[in-house]
């Protein structure tokens, strides 16, 4: 199955996060990767990589879906990344998606059989699904001002 | 550069980032997240713990940067942390070439050529990794022309000491001349116009690790 790697500055954001995704997608493993070594808010690169590794395993060599926070994360991941062999590498997808609507989206994909790609696309689109109905007043793209 | 100048370099680097933890972190305060000056001080302290305990990569220059880079990589914790290792990593690894002819060709220029071989690198390394370039309001205002005027100075057969004071003075202005910019990285960028009247912190300690290593430089 594919797993998830959580990474940003929060342990204990991403912790909670992982309690959401459980509860939708109990059996999807989810590593996360938050703050730094020293404790404090922040990324690590050296933590991301362990996680990324470790989310490997846990996905029995299938893939791992990684969704970040803001900031310095994406930075930090790239260089983890750069640490990982090619064929590693090749079998983890970072998506662009919200951290916490793509990862609950893509856990349940993930449980569900689905393949690194498609999971991937799932979290991805959650950047572009909107959240609030169509006719929430003053929605940008729809819903007029209640008058 | 010498392995000497290059470890008294990181040492006053270490001290001069301790001692302006304040600042760097009130600048950041003012348009980022308030823990620049916070982060560079564990990483740098981290950095001197290892320059102390003989764990920063043996005699040659490009081992001792890649080991500050994986140092500063490791603690730092923010964008700078990633920023500035990867610069010293990249720096590390462009003097360390290739084993063989390329190696041996580099070894063959003077530690000038090689100094700029290595701030090329790293401004490079920085650019690619963080996808900005100047005007942004971020370390590269200070860093790029410090690098450009390294590189002039070295070229018209300046010796380290000169070319490091006028890579200091550039970054120096370069990080003055980021007060009127409109931030468009990193958590500054959050602020968009608000930004504008406020020195970038990153910029101000690329411009202090500048100024250490033309200090260290002066010394010789």
């Amino acid at each position: 199955m594919i797993a998830l790697a959580l990474v940003g500055h929060s342990g204990e954001l991403l912790g909670a996060l992982r309690a959401m995704v459980a509860q939708a997608a109990p059996t999807v493993p989810v590593a996360i990767a938050g703050g730094t070594a020293a404790g404090t808010l922040g990324t690590s690169s050296p933590r991301i990589l362990e996680v990324l590794r470790a989310a490997l395993l846990a996905s029995d060599g299938e893939g791992v879906v990684v969704l970040f926070d803001l900031g310095s994360a994406v930075l930090a991941l790239e260089i983890a990344l750069e640490e990982l062999p090619e064929d590693e590498r090749a079998r983890i997808a970072v998506s662009d998606g919200p951290l916490v609507e793509g990862a609950v989206r893509a856990a349940v994909e993930a449980a569900g059989g689905a393949t690194l790609a498609q999971v991937r696309a799932v979290a991805d689109a959650e950047r572009t699904t909107a959240k609030l109905p169509p006719d929430w007043p003053g929605r940008p793209g729809g819903g007029a001002a209640r008058p | 550069m010498t392995d000497d100048l290059l470890v008294r370099w990181l040492t006053l680097a270490c001290a001069r980032v301790a001692t302006a933890r304040e600042l760097l972190t009130d600048l950041d305060a003012a348009i980022g997240d308030g823990d620049h000056g916070i982060n560079l001080d564990r990483g740098f302290r981290e950095l001197q713990r290892r320059i102390e305990s003989g764990l920063l990569g043996g005699d040659e220059a490009g081992a001792v940067l890649e080991g500050a880079g994986r140092a500063l990589i490791s603690t730092v914790g923010g964008a700078s942390g990633a920023l500035y290792g990867r610069g010293f990593q990249r720096a590390g690894a462009a003097l360390l070439g290739p084993v063989g002819a390329e190696r041996t060709q580099r070894d063959g220029r003077s530690r000038e050529e090689r100094a700029v071989i290595a701030f090329g690198a790293a401004v490079g390394a920085i650019i690619a990794l963080g996808r900005a370039s100047t005007g942004e309001k971020t370390m590269l205002d200070a860093l790029v022309p410090a690098c450009a005027a390294f590189e002039a100075a070295v070229g018209a057969g300046a010796l380290l000491a000169v070319a490091a004071r006028r890579a200091a003075e550039a970054a120096e202005a370069g990080a003055e001349a980021t007060v009127p910019l409109v931030a468009t990285k990193g958590r500054a960028s959050y602020l968009g116009e608000r930004s504008i009247g406020h020195l970038d912190p990153g910029a101000v300690s690329s411009a202090l690790l500048l100024r250490a290593l033309a200090d260290a430089a002066a010394e010789e």
